[in-house]
C-alpha cells in the first residue's frame, strides 16, 4: 500500500459520523482528508481498508451517516474511534444486512448441506 | 466551458440530424445460429482502417424487448452503415432491420446463410458487403462541427470498491454536472441501487412528472427486493466494507453528480431533451417473478448505448476490462493501486482526490479533456484492445408513454 495512505481516512460529508479508512489502519492517531470533522480520529482498533469508523459517539438506534444521510442506524452504541459494520449497524431496508457474517458478508441463514 | 475551443470537434452528420463521433460499420447477427458467421465477418476487419463492431440477438423468439434495441443500435448516430446476417428461419427480420437503417439514410445490406449456401459464401459475401458499404461512407458520409451541448454521456460502475463512492463515482458526477451545465444530455442506471434514496431521488426531479416516473421505477424496484429478500449487495461488498444497501446505494448514485433529474428513460428510448436523466432497465413487475439478478456491465453499457450516448463512462474500483460495441466506453477508477496494475485497460485514475493531491474540479476538468479527445477520434483502451462487448437479452419492458418505436 502506498504510503500517503498509512493510518489514513477519508470524510466525504462534513455532517458524517463516519470516515473511510484509505489503508489497513492500526489503533492510534488516523488522519482525515475529504471533508473532516475534525484532523484527527484516535483509532480504538484495527480497521481494514474501505471499511467505517465512527469519528464521534454513536448511540444505539441513531442514524449512522455518510455522504451526508442515513446509511443505516446503529444497532448498539459506538464509540468515537470504533470500527462501524455489520456487528453494530443495520440497514433500514435489508432486514438481512445485520444477519451477516462480520468478515466475509455471507449470509449466515443459509444452510450448505 | 460554452466557448471553450476544445469543446468543438468534426462529427458525422446523420440524415435526421443527429452527430456521431464514430462512423461505424455494425455487423447485426439476428439469431445465435448466425453468430459465427458474423463474427467470422467482423474480426476480419480487425486492425484494418474499416470500424466494423458485431452486435446480436441470440433467441429465436419474438422479443420485442431485444428488436427495440437492434433499432436503436441502427439509429445510433456512432453508425454508419449496417449488415445484417440472419440463418434464415428465425423470428427477427434482417432484410427489415437493413431497410430501417436505409430509411435512416445509411448504407446498408442484408444476407440470409440458408440462401447463400453455408458458411464459407456468407462469410466472403459479407466481407465484399462490409467493403461496398465502407466504399460508400467513404464517398457520401458528411462531417460536420460537434459541440459538447450536442453529446450524450452515459456512466455505470462495475467491479466497485471503496474508492468508487469516494472518488470514482463523484469525478463522473462533477462532470455530469459540467456537460448539463454546457447543455449537453447525460444518463447514469441501476435503480437497483437508489434503494434508500426515495426521498433524495425525488428532491432532485426537475418537474411534477419526473417525480412521478422517478418514484413509480423506485417503488417497483424496492417492492421486488422485498419480495425476493436480495438487494443489490453481495457478500464481496461487505467484505469490502460496506454495511448496507443504502451506503451502496449513496455511492452509486453519486456518479449522478448534482443537477435536477429530467425524468426516467425505458431501455431503447432516447432522452427527448438535454439535461439529465435515470434510465431504468428493469422489466416490469409481472415477468420479474420469473427472477430478476442484475444486469451484467455490458448488458448496462449496451442499454446507455440504446438510449443513444455518444460515450460512456464504466466506473470501477477493483478493476474491469470490457468495453462496448457502437460506443467508446472512458473507464475511470479512484483506486491507485488499480490503475496501476490495469493500466492496458482503464484510461483515468481519480485517486488524487483521496489526499487532497487535487481536486475534484481539477480531475473533472482533466476527465473532460479526455472526452473531448475520444469525440475528436482519440481511440480508449479498451478500443485500442478490439474490447466490443454487446449484450441484448430477452426481456419484458413495457414501452411506456415516451417510446413510440
Amino acid at each position: 500500500m502506498n504510503d500517503k495512505f498509512h493510518q489514513a481516512s477519508f470524510q466525504i460529508h462534513p455532517d458524517d459520523n463516519v470516515c473511510v479508512s484509505l489503508s489497513d489502519l492500526e489503533p492510534g492517531s488516523v488522519s482525515v482528508h475529504g471533508s473532516p470533522q475534525n484532523a484527527r480520529i484516535e483509532l480504538l482498533q484495527q480497521v481494514k481498508q474501505g471499511h467505517k469508523m465512527a469519528n464521534r459517539r454513536i448511540t444505539e438506534g441513531e442514524p449512522v451517516i455518510k455522504y451526508g444521510v442515513a446509511i443505516g442506524i446503529a444497532t448498539r452504541d459506538i464509540a468515537a474511534g470504533e470500527w462501524v459494520h455489520l456487528h453494530n449497524c443495520k440497514s433500514a431496508y435489508d432486514m438481512r444486512s445485520s444477519t451477516l457474517d462480520v468478515d466475509s458478508g455471507a449470509p449466515t441463514d443459509v444452510e450448505y448441506r | 466551458m460554452s466557448g471553450n475551443p476544445i469543446s468543438a470537434w468534426r462529427g458525422y452528420l446523420r440524415q435526421n440530424g443527429s452527430k456521431g463521433i464514430r462512423n461505424k460499420i455494425l455487423v447485426m447477427y439476428t439469431v445465435e445460429c448466425a453468430s459465427f458467421v458474423a463474427k467470422e465477418i467482423g474480426s476480419s476487419f480487425r486492425n484494418s482502417e474499416i470500424d466494423v463492431d458485431v452486435v446480436g440477438f441470440a433467441g429465436c423468439t419474438d422479443n420485442e424487448y431485444a428488436l427495440r434495441m437492434m433499432i436503436a443500435l441502427l439509429r445510433h448516430p456512432n453508425v454508419g452503415a449496417v449488415l445484417t446476417v440472419g440463418l434464415g428461419c428465425e423470428y427477427l427480420q434482417g432484410r427489415k432491420l437493413a431497410e430501417i437503417a436505409r430509411q435512416e439514410g445509411k448504407p446498408a445490406d442484408w444476407m440470409l446463410i440458408q440462401d447463400r449456401g453455408g458458411t464459407l459464401n456468407t462469410i466472403e459475401a459479407g466481407k465484399d458487403a462490409v467493403r461496398k458499404l465502407h466504399d460508400q461512407l467513404q464517398r457520401e458520409t458528411v462531417m460536420t462541427e460537434m459541440n459538447i451541448h450536442e453529446l450524450i454521456v452515459g456512466a455505470e460502475c462495475g467491479g466497485s470498491d471503496y474508492t468508487s463512492g469516494l472518488s470514482g463515482n463523484v469525478v463522473v458526477g462533477r462532470l455530469f454536472d459540467k456537460l448539463v451545465e454546457a447543455g449537453g444530455t447525460a444518463i447514469f442506471e441501476e435503480i437497483v441501487e437508489a434503494i434508500g434514496l426515495k426521498e433524495i431521488m425525488l428532491g432532485r426531479a426537475a418537474n411534477e412528472s419526473a417525480r412521478a416516473d422517478l418514484g413509480a421505477a423506485y417503488d417497483k424496484m424496492l417492492d421486488y427486493c422485498k419480495s425476493v429478500r436480495q438487494y443489490s449487495v453481495s457478500p464481496g461488498n461487505f467484505a469490502g466494507g460496506l454495511t448496507t444497501i443504502e451506503e451502496k446505494s449513496m455511492g452509486a448514485f453519486a456518479k449522478s453528480g448534482t443537477k435536477p433529474i429530467e425524468g426516467v428513460l425505458r431501455v431503447s428510448q432516447t432522452p427527448p431533451n438535454p439535461g439529465l436523466w435515470l434510465l431504468d432497465s428493469t422489466p416490469d413487475p409481472y415477468f420479474m417473478g420469473f427472477g430478476y439478478t442484475n444486469p451484467n456491465d455490458s448488458e448496462g453499457l449496451m442499454d446507455l448505448v440504446c438510449s443513444g450516448c455518444h460515450l460512456l463512462f464504466l466506473v470501477t474500483g477493483r478493476g474491469t476490462v470490457v468495453g462496448s460495441a457502437v460506443s467508446p466506453v472512458i473507464k475511470v477508477t479512484g483506486n491507485e493501486n488499480t490503475f496501476r496494475r490495469m493500466s492496458g485497460d482503464l484510461d483515468f485514475c481519480s485517486g488524487a482526490a483521496l489526499t487532497g493531491e487535487k481536486t475534484m474540479d481539477e480531475l473533472a476538468a482533466e476527465l473532460l479533456g479526455l472526452v473531448v479527445q475520444a469525440c475528436q477520434g482519440q481511440l480508449t483502451k479498451a478500443e485500442l484492445l478490439n474490447h466490443k462487448e454487446y449484450f441484448i437479452p430477452y426481456k419484458y419492458q413495457s414501452t411506456g408513454k415516451n417510446c413510440e418505436v
